[in-house]
């Protein structure tokens, strides 16, 4: 029996984090995470677990001892956002390159300037080629569904990559909602004790981590890299149906919504899909038009086929970007998505928006707005905008 | 035993590095010669030395293999020529040579 | 036209940091929880100081929610410090069939004015008053959340208080002897809301 509960998005993976126990934990608070370490040290505080807890002077030494403690042998994580994570960029390639199975609890906050403490996703897209797994979150339910899964999968032996597990500053970090809660025992069977095969702390083996690889290597170790990450496709969706077992949740590379005989879709990432839920429900129960959404839960590795598969029977698409990436076209989504369906020839028109920069909310009648410019795309075939922004105050 | 350059080197194929590039075995440094960066050789001059060690402690590479107490005759296959042993050498006991 | 979903009550909360307005969306929250809704309450950050406006906001239904915006055209609205009334339009989007629940000293007709035309239901709540009667301490956001509760009926005037006296004796755990002022503050503000 599930455990029904009502927690914030930040306490719903400070008590995945409790349930898992993890060996060490290195943090640096930064608004809007910085709950979730000042939760895991009050577990610490009254000894409800035994997490060695590092208080570290910036977040660029909060990943390198995540990375150290993880060589070592340890089960570690650390959590971030924004500029936070900023600062531990050349670790978060050194976490991956290296091989670790970290799990990083990332609180999306756009990145300055301007300084801006509320949700985006230019944190975690700029990471995106740091060679981390980074699966989303639409709700508090998943962000602590996902964190469960995280370590099941980083240290697969087919994987042994770093995952970031990725929800939105405030609207899922600080909004209470109901949850359901895996029971410990449960919890601790799903994620298994860590039993590293190599180790730095090993009382025999000798290792040496992170070698200087000059260019005679240097290709070859990427491309062994991008292996692991081929091959974490597969291990997601055995954790997802393992998963799916013990709590009846189900969870793939994505969340196909009313998308069967879809001819308009949405395609985009994290809480703005449950409010484009209800515009799906709101415009097929009173217009009966053919919408539907695709909700992208994993974003590193890019299930590239997959997604042109779910699109190839519809006839307009758009592409939803919470960040921009300055290309002067697409966002770092639109971009993706539009290869994706180059490549399986897909015949649906694509165009691109972006939306809910620095926190700018976005509602269900954005989204119907939207979902009617689709309509009058599938009719027409006539791309006049490729590029578009919600909530964008124009002259 | 099998040491890791009769498994790993600059003609393996990708699928056979290890994982992250991690060294499972001690002291591989020594597999790395390094003297053949040298483009001129310390040598050592027997007669000239009276042994007063201080030539060792400032080599770079552990060149310099002290046995009971006594500096021996460098290792050439780690030496990488950089001459500090005979700038510090008070009795011009080592001299460099550029035919290396 | 504003989506919203079946059953579903909106209710948006006006106050100032360090009121107590955001922990009061929160509580509702979990009152309503307890009682076996689906819920959310979440604040709307700005800059996080004291004094500065904040806004806060519950979602209570019988059906899950999946909803992330903010609310634009609430049922509800409650305003814990009347001195937003002259900076912020706190009635925007408020349903005329709704209600707004100000804490005020002055009447109803003072407070017509600085409403913006709103037609809809106006409630005041002395929760200054009620608060220093029952607890001798000036703590509004405990009588604002019964008079939430009390017009918005969103559950039962009994399971309210019930789930409310569990959660004051789980929060005082070590000071027993302010749950009974709490209480009344809750049932005083009920009263003046009904």
């Amino acid at each position: 029996m599930a455990i029904r509960e009502r927690l914030s998005g930040n306490e719903a993976v400070a008590y995945a984090i409790k349930q898992i126990n993890p060996d060490v934990m290195p943090a640096f608070p930064i608004t809007p995470s910085t709950e979730i370490p000042q939760y895991v040290a009050a577990y610490i505080a009254n000894g409800e677990i035994d997490t060695e807890f590092i208080h570290v002077e910036s977040e660029h030494s909060a990943m390198s001892a995540t990375i150290g403690a993880s060589a070592a042998g340890a089960r570690a994580l650390t959590a971030t956002s924004s500029c936070g994570m900023a600062l531990m960029w050349e670790e978060l390639y050194v976490a991956a390159s290296d091989r670790l199975p970290i799990v990083l609890a990332l609180v999306n906050r756009a990145l300055s300037g301007p300084i801006n403490i509320n949700a985006d996703h230019s944190d975690s897209m700029g990471a995106r080629d740091s060679g981390w797994i980074q699966i989303y979150a639409e709700s508090n339910q998943e962000v602590y569904d996902n964190f469960l899964q995280a370590y099941p999968i980083a240290e697969h032996e087919k994987v042994h990559l770093p995952v970031m597990v990725c929800q939105d500053g405030f609207i899922t970090s600080h909004g209470v909602e109901n949850i359901l809660l895996v029971e410990d025992d449960r919890v601790k069977a799903f994620v298994g004790e860590y039993e590293p095969q190599h180790y730095l702390l090993h009382p025999t083996q000798r290792m040496a981590v992170g070698p200087y690889a000059v260019s005679n290597y240097y290709m070859e170790t990427k491309r062994a890299q991008r292996q692991a990450m081929l091959e974490a496709k597969q291990v997601i969706l055995d954790v997802a149906a393992r998963f799916e077992e013990m709590t009846g949740r189900r969870y793939g590379f994505f969340e196909a919504y009313r998308m069967e005989d879809a001819a308009c879709a949405i395609v985009l990432i994290g809480s703005a899909a449950g409010t484009c839920k209800a515009a799906v429900d709101h415009i097929r129960n009173t217009t009966g038009k053919k919408v539907g959404l695709i909700k992208i839960r994993v974003f590193r590795p890019f299930p590239e086929e997959e997604l042109a598969q779910a699109l190839a029977g519809v006839e307009a698409v758009a592409v939803l970007d919470r960040s921009e990436m300055f290309s002067g076209t697409s966002g770092p989504l639109g971009a993706e998505v539009r290869a994706a369906m180059y490549q399986a020839r897909c015949k649906a028109e694509v165009v691109n928006y972006f939306y809910g920069l620095g926190g700018r909310d976005i509602t269900v009648s954005d989204f119907e707005a939207v979902y009617d410019g689709l309509e009058t795309l599938a009719r027409t075939h006539e791309v006049t905008d490729m590029y578009r922004y919600i909530g964008l105050r124009e002259a | 035993m099998e040491k890791i350059q009769d498994r790993i080197n600059e003609q393996s194929p990708w699928q056979q590095i290890t994982e992250g590039n991690k060294i499972f075995e001690p002291a591989t440094s020594r597999a790395f010669c390094t003297g053949e960066w040298r483009t001129a050789a310390p040598v050592w001059d027997r007669e000239k030395c009276r042994q007063c060690l201080l030539c060792t402690p400032v080599c770079p590479d552990s060149s310099i293999p002290v046995h009971e107490g006594k500096r021996e005759d460098f290792d050439y296959d780690h030496c990488k020529g950089c001459g500090i042993c005979a700038r510090v050498c008070p009795f011009d006991a080592i001299r460099m040579d550029d035919k290396n | 036209m504003v989506v919203q979903m079946k059953d579903t009550v909106e209710i948006r909360w006006h106050g100032r940091g360090g009121q107590g307005a955001k922990t009061a969306a929160l509580l509702l929250a979990d009152v309503a929880f307890k009682t076996g809704k689906y819920v959310q309450g979440f604040p709307e950050y700005g800059p996080e100081r004291m004094g500065a406006p904040i806004t806060a906001y519950n979602r209570i239904s019988s059906s899950p929610i999946t909803i992330h915006s903010n609310i634009y055209e609430p049922d509800y609205v409650v305003v814990v410090d009347e001195s937003l009334l002259d900076s912020i339009d706190v009635t925007r989007g408020l349903k005329e069939s709704g209600a707004v629940i100000i804490n005020s000293e002055r009447t109803r007709e003072e407070l017509l004015e600085h409403l913006h035309g709103y037609q809809g239901a106006v409630y005041t709540i002395n929760a200054k008053q009620i608060s220093l009667k029952a607890l001798g301490k000036n703590y509004p956001n405990s009588p604002m959340l019964a008079a939430a509760v009390a017009v918005s009926n969103v559950m039962d005037k009994n399971e309210f208080l019930k789930e409310m006296k569990t959660s004051f004796q789980h929060k005082f755990a070590k000071k027993p002897e302010v749950i009974a002022g709490n209480m009344l503050a809750l049932e005083m503000a009920f009263h003046e809301a009904s």
